[in-house]
């Protein structure tokens, strides 16, 4: 086994909150495990006093202890005792809630749409006219003064997914034929993973997400460079042709062209994400090329058939997906 | 509830709990097994039948296209009289065989049966019309498919009530239905009048609140 | 006068050999096979359970060596998720229900000095029921298709979410096995839960009033209650989805305005109350087994029913726990917050009386206790996190990843599997007339404890890390791969464990010393007859003065029924 090579800002702790709501999850669960652990010591303490104090002896005379039936203050004791720890985590509990579910979206929140799709993302910017899928940017921003978080709203077009990004916040469910609201408020510019959480079917596993926070001018030029129209190479020319002429028109679009599918990703602004098959490979030529020849092999059960185009289209093919940056 | 009314709803009850013949003669009062057993049966079938009630009322109105309740039910009551008087004359037929009176019992028993075999038709009815002359089945909209499934499922359960009266009815032709049978056969009235309480809340639901 | 047998008849309940009665092999098979006596029947369920528990075990352990490591290649994606559903739905329905109404179905009767349930041929329809269930349910590994047509067996999940589970989603018939093989076992379940509700309630032996009987039995009429309402939920809701899936129907439809969530409402309706289902009877083994190696009556009884009836009835308040995360509104998941906290304030009672009940006793370490004690630390600690979970914004995180995991597999594992091993330790001599052999028995428990906590434990971090749960396989660089490492060599351990279990179980059978009746000291009716008992328990069914009719007769002078 290779040794891993982890990079541990990338890992996807619920412990390293870096946006409003995950902190305000986080700052709950540290006061939930106090009191959980306190009981534990206590509980626990006294269950391994029992045991070693109350053990039998070697030279046991074998006659039984006192029987003691019960008693009425003891229980009356550990009953109110553990009612009011649960008033007081339940009262933690209503405030996180509230102060999550129900805040406010500011004017001017960034406004982003996600949905779910069996076994990708398809990411929408309404406002902007833009449209991409898998990889979400969005711009930083700060928990007071200049705030700027952005708001998802999670729909699905087939079977339930769950959208979890831990860094960033709880996970929230795309249901089908549900809108669900969610939102996020990173404060640190990055990359942040996470991958759909609710089984959506086989390849659920595959379905990952990757959220990139910019500064404000980093997110200011993907916009622009995302809502252009796509590029038009002539060296490129015979294969769009391809492109155009054999079925992938059916489930792609890329926009400025005649391919306006709906059934799998937009594919305008291929090369500016960094993997295929949401998360199943990296972005390049080659794995490109290997994708389209074969999807199947990275993600087995994926809804994208092979293609069965020989060589030569597949590299025409390839030569023009490229130019898409 | 004193004794005398607990005996009287929930059976004779047990004294000797074992059939291998012990006898305990001062054993405290028990209640009978067969009606235990039946109001637990009746405790599970109310749980299900809640689950459809619950889907229909949730689906009320959410329907993306075809046939609402307002358009195409009407109230069947002549259905339902029958339905509910069938749980009135099961209790006469119960009354005569406790009182050792099988000819009688067996003329209220067979009025029972005809009772719910017309609530059967009169459902079967309702249906052909709904299906043929309204359009509406189990695949048009959310209506149809709640609709269909509770009062099928209700109806289902009639039918096999239906069928355990005419086992009765065959072993009362038979002349083999006594008086001590009658802890027996008021185990299956139970069930009985289970049926109808439920014919009541799927009406209510259906027909009343519904349209 | 007390009436309780102490004859030395012993047919039935051990298979013997044809010299003693001239009974062939095929004889003793079919004696079980067409009983009706709760003793042979309970045996089946517990056989049957234990066999599942070997298989869904195996189901288990093939999905760990595919996530020792990232990236693996063990196991397809296809069969993976298969695995985990036959391994979610074995484990609840084939190992969980058959072993609880197995120890049920043995122990209700003979506890309360009743000869046989109330409707014995019901037993055994029941029995047959659930068994034709798992047949259905395992079937389709060679009938029935997959996915998009890629295998037999189901692979929605254990609580088989809508709309994944529709005819578009879910082609083949691999979905419809698993309606059909829950729904069978389902009528099964009922039929039994029934039956064993009108034993309690009508046939105890002379002198045992509901406050005199033993918890379990207690406890069994509160179970039994619970999956008279609980599991008829999930089989409307099966019949639903066969209604969708069949004739049309769009009860789970999305396209044509069906709702998603509403079977999950549904689902987990049935789906909490069964895993308290599940965990009452380990609460029942525990307030029969504790008092008798710590020398002690239970520590309040009447408190240990009253939480009881209260888990019993708070369970069926808290199911959207399970929900927290498909956007309901703050309110519901406020609501449901507090009642989930709220039913473990009945849990804790439990474990503080049983920790009276050893406080000031004299506790021997065999190995039913052994398990005991490693219950009470495990069931605490499960306890704990599901208060954890049940805050419902720390829920957002946790939820579906192997946090969860980690938590129920510590409630069922932890405490539920746990206390059937403990269970079987104590009431084999019983059933068998034989003893365990109790080295064998402890290193079943050292290897158990041990491989247990280096999985299970382990797990939770995995999940605080981020990684969601079913998943076939997993990126390198997320910091999980250790972590799961560790987990899967837990599993080998637990399994070489659970090995020695069964081995033990085969060698007491043949080698064990015999038990006689009353092998622990212990005081409720099962240990006044024989071991194995005769078919009809007792020669003349007993009277009895207090909860513990044995320590009334070995303490006359000093006997229960002046204190209680």
């Amino acid at each position: 086994m290779a040794a891993e090579k982890t990079d541990p800002a990338l890992v996807p702790s619920i412990f390293a909150p870096e946006s409003t709501p995950a902190h305000a999850i986080t700052h709950l669960a540290g006061f939930v495990l106090w009191i959980t652990s306190a009981i534990f010591v206590v509980v626990g303490g006294l269950l391994v006093y029992a045991l070693v104090r109350f053990r039998r002896r070697a030279n046991d005379d074998g006659t039984e202890p006192a029987q003691v039936y019960g008693s009425g203050p003891v229980e009356a004791a550990w009953t109110t005792v553990p009612f009011l720890i649960v008033l007081v985590l339940t009262l933690a509990t209503a405030r996180i809630i509230h102060e999550v579910q129900d805040a406010r979206k500011p004017v001017g929140a960034l406004d982003v749409q996600v949905i779910g799709h069996q076994w990708w993302w398809e990411i929408r910017y309404p406002k902007l006219g833009i449209v991409t899928a898998n990889e979400l940017h969005v711009p930083v921003s700060q928990s007071s003064g200049d705030r700027l978080p952005t708001f998802l709203d999670l729909r699905s077009a087939d079977v339930v997914h769950s959208f979890w990004v831990p860094r960033l916040a709880g996970k929230t469910d795309l249901i089908p034929n549900k809108v669900n609201s969610m939102w996020i408020e990173p404060e640190r510019t990055g990359l942040f993973l996470g991958q759909c959480a609710k089984y959506c079917g086989t390849q659920h596993a595959k379905m990952l997400l990757r959220v990139y926070v910019d500064t404000r001018e980093d997110f200011d030029r993907w916009v622009k460079e995302q809502e252009r129209i796509a590029a038009n190479d002539p060296s490129a020319a015979a294969g769009r042709l391809v492109f155009e002429q054999t079925a992938c028109i059916n489930c792609h679009s890329v926009n400025g062209t005649v391919a306006n599918g709906r059934f799998g990703p937009d594919l305008t602004h291929l090369m500016s994400r960094a993997t295929l098959g949401s998360g199943a490979l990296p972005n390049s030529p080659e794995g490109l090329r290997a994708w389209i020849k074969s999807p199947e092999q990275f993600k087995p059960g994926v809804l994208m058939p092979a293609m069965n185009l020989n060589n030569a289209d597949l590299d025409k093919l390839v030569a023009y997906l490229t130019t898409l940056k | 509830m004193n004794a005398a009314t607990a005996t009287a709803y929930l059976g004779p009850g047990s004294r000797s709990i074992t059939s291998k013949g012990d006898f305990q003669p001062e054993s405290t009062w028990t209640p009978s097994k067969g009606v235990v057993g039946m109001g637990c049966l009746i405790i599970a079938e109310s749980a299900i039948f809640s689950i459809f009630v619950v889907a229909y009322l949730y689906y009320l109105g959410k329907d993306l296209s075809g046939p609402t309740p307002r358009q195409v039910l009407e109230l069947p009551i002549l259905n339902s009289i029958c339905l509910l008087s069938s749980s009135g004359t099961i209790t006469f037929a119960l009354r005569s065989l406790r009182g050792g009176d099988t000819k009688r019992f067996s003329f209220w028993w067979l009025v029972t049966i005809a009772l719910g075999a017309y609530f059967l038709l009169g459902t079967g009815r309702e249906w052909h019309h709904l299906i043929y002359d309204k359009g509406l089945t189990i695949q048009t909209n959310l209506f149809g498919t709640t609709f269909y499934s509770l009062v099928g499922l209700h109806a289902s359960h009639v039918v096999v009530g239906l069928l355990a009266l005419l086992t009765v009815m065959g072993f009362a032709i038979a002349g083999s239905v006594k008086k001590e049978h009658a802890e027996r056969v008021h185990v299956l009235g139970l069930y009985w009048h289970f049926v109808d309480m439920v014919w009541i809340v799927v009406f209510t639901v259906v027909y009343i609140i519904g349209r | 006068m007390n009436g309780i047998a102490t004859t030395g008849d012993v047919t039935g309940a051990v298979p013997s050999r044809s010299a003693a009665t001239g009974k062939t092999v095929f004889d003793h098979i079919h004696s079980w096979v067409v009983s009706v006596d709760h003793k042979k029947l309970g045996l089946m369920y517990i056989m049957f359970g234990l066999f599942f528990l070997l298989v869904a075990g195996l189901e288990a352990t093939l999905m760990r060596i595919q996530l020792a490591v990232p990236n693996n290649h063990f196991v397809s994606p296809q069969f993976f998720n298969q695995l985990f559903t036959v391994h979610g739905t074995t484990m609840v329905f084939f190992v969980g229900m058959p072993l609880v109404f197995g120890f049920a179905n043995y122990l209700v009767p003979i506890m309360i000095g009743a000869r046989d349930l109330a409707f014995p041929r019901l037993n055994a329809f029941g029995f047959w029921l659930s068994a034709f269930g798992g047949l259905l349910l395992y079937f389709s590994f060679i009938g029935g298709e997959g996915m998009a047509g890629a295998g037999s067996a189901p692979d929605i999940g254990w609580f088989a979410y809508a709309p994944l589970t529709g005819k578009a989603f879910s082609k083949g018939h691999s979905t419809d096995y698993w309606i059909l093989g829950l729904m069978v076992s389902g009528f099964g379940s009922i039929a039994t839960a029934a039956n064993v509700i009108t034993t309690i309630l009508c046939m105890r032996c002379r002198g045992m009033t509901l406050a005199k009987m033993p918890l379990l039995a207690w406890i069994n009429l509160v179970m039994c209650g619970m999956v008279l309402i609980a599991v008829s939920p999930l089989t409307a809701a099966q019949i639903m989805l066969l209604l969708d899936r069949f004739a049309g129907a769009h009860f789970f439809d999305t396209q044509a305005g069906g709702s998603a969530t509403l079977w999950m409402h549904f689902f987990w309706i049935f789906g909490h109350p069964e895993v308290y289902i599940l965990i009452l009877p380990a609460f029942a083994f525990a307030s029969e087994i504790i008092p008798v190696f710590s020398r002690k009556a239970i520590f309040g009884y009447p408190a240990m029913v009253g939480a009881t009836a209260a888990i019993g009835l708070v369970s069926v308040s808290v199911w959207a726990h399970h929900m927290f995360t498909i956007g309901m509104t703050s309110a519901s998941n406020t609501f449901f917050a507090v009642s989930t906290m709220m039913v473990g304030i009945p849990t804790g009672i439990k474990i503080f009386n049983w920790l009276g009940t050893m406080w000031g006793g004299k506790l021997r370490f065999d190995t039913p206790m052994l398990f005991c004690i490693a219950f009470l630390f495990q069931f605490l600690i499960a306890g704990l996190t599901g208060i954890m979970l049940g805050a419902a914004p720390f829920n957002w995180q946790l939820n579906d990843s192997y946090f969860v995991v980690a938590h129920f597999h510590f409630t069922l594992v932890g405490g539920f599997l746990t206390m059937i091993f403990a269970g079987v330790y104590y009431w084999y001599p019983k059933a068998t007339g034989r003893l365990f052999n109790e080295t064998l028995g402890k290193w079943h428990f050292w290897l158990w404890v041990i491989g247990f906590h280096m999985t299970f434990d382990t797990m939770h971090i995995p999940g605080m890390l981020g990684m969601p749960r079913r998943i076939y396989t997993y990126e390198a660089g997320r910091g999980w791969g250790i972590w799961n490492l560790i987990v899967t060599i837990g599993t080998a351990i637990q399994v070489i464990g659970t090995l020695i279990f069964v081995l033990n179980i085969l060698y007491s059978l043949r080698k064990g010393r015999p038990a006689g009746n009353d092998p622990w000291d212990a005081w409720t009716l099962e240990w006044a007859t024989s071991s194995p008992p005769p078919e009809y328990n007792f020669a003349e069914t007993p009277t009895v003065k207090s909860r513990r009719p044995l320590w009334d007769i070995k303490h006359p002078t000093d006997p229960d029924w002046k204190y209680e």
